[in-house]
């Protein structure tokens, strides 16, 4: 991991500070100044290392109480096509192949799925499944009944 | 499980407009906070707020660790529920663990690894297991999808 990456990581890990010029308070924690950091971030961002900046909802709190994780057993021939489409629906925001551990889990397909109840995240889970058609084996979805830690990345200085 | 809360039409601004693209130069607030039609200093208190309630979980970049090395693995534990708090205890201890869901399923345990290199997962899964007797169900990701962030908020509307 590049050096200025892992420092600007532990830097803003917790957050980014709440203040009016909040890089120019990194470029102090960092010992450089803030057009450094500026160009530091931008960089990160047009390399993909930096996804995003911004809030990051507690999808209870705004209105989501229910979140499946929908996963499906979807013919490998035709499971990216079928993901990238699963991807651009409305109500997903997480969608990935993964492998399947057999014979516990014949499921390659997982796609989050969130709604305001479980009604709802149903209603969904038959779109995703009249999008698979014949592609799809068997499937479940795994409601999540508590949040047990939510912290996101932490490395250690 | 917290449930929706209240939110008014700032706040609900702030969550639907703020997920991604906060601005990067010397008065970042201020830019985001004109965008929005609010004050600086009333994106700021409103921000600080809305993460002290809990609404935000967190406020600031978002990393995708796998581009500079490190390494994001989705993995679960069959938890006996007799020994739900003994597994919980172990497992949350863990810095490695960036995640942790309960979810209705044999797998009842599902949690997120992050670490700064490929090694670290290993050395994460061999943890857990010395530590809870279990094993591990590693489900590191072969393929993302296109996703966006997409979800307005939608609870506690006033009045």
């Amino acid at each position: 991991m590049d050096d200025f990456a892992r420092r600007l990581i532990l830097a803003t890990q917790q957050g980014l500070p709440l203040t009016p010029e909040p890089y120019a308070e990194l470029a102090r924690t960092l010992g450089c100044d803030e057009a450094t950091v500026l160009a530091g971030i931008e960089d990160l961002l047009a390399r993909g290392v930096i996804r995003r900046i911004g809030v990051v909802p507690n999808h209870y709190a705004i209105g989501y109480s229910a979140n499946g994780m929908s996963v499906w057993d979807v013919d490998d021939a035709v499971v990216d096509a079928l993901g990238e489409r699963i991807g651009q629906l409305p109500f997903v925001t997480h969608c990935y192949r993964r492998p399947r551990h057999l014979p516990d889990w014949p499921y390659n397909l997982f796609a989050m799925l969130h709604g305001g109840n479980r009604d709802e995240v149903m209603v969904h889970v038959e779109e995703v499944r009249a999008l698979l058609g014949e592609a799809c084996r068997s499937s479940d979805v795994l409601f999540s009944t508590q949040i047990l830690k939510k912290t996101g990345l932490r490395l250690t200085a | 499980m917290s449930d929706a809360m209240a939110l008014d039409p700032l706040e609900r601004s702030i969550i639907d407009h703020l997920q991604g693209g906060f601005p990067v130069c010397s008065h970042p607030y201020a830019v985001a906070a004109a965008r929005l039609g609010m004050q600086e200093s009333e994106l700021i208190a409103r921000i600080k707020n809305l993460l002290q309630r809990g609404v935000l979980t967190r406020f600031g970049p978002l990393f995708q660790v796998e581009r500079v090395g490190g390494a994001f693995v989705l993995a679960a534990l069959e938890v006996p529920e007799a020994d739900w708090e003994r597994v919980l205890a172990v497992v949350n201890a863990l810095p490695q663990v960036a995640h942790n869901y309960r979810r209705e399923h044999r797998f009842n345990m599902w949690f997120v690894l992050a670490t700064e290199t490929p090694a670290g997962i290993a050395e994460a899964i061999a943890c857990i297991e010395a530590g809870t007797g279990l094993r591990v169900h590693a489900f590191p990701k072969e393929k993302e999808y296109f996703v966006e962030m997409k979800l307005a908020s939608r609870g506690g509307r006033y009045g």
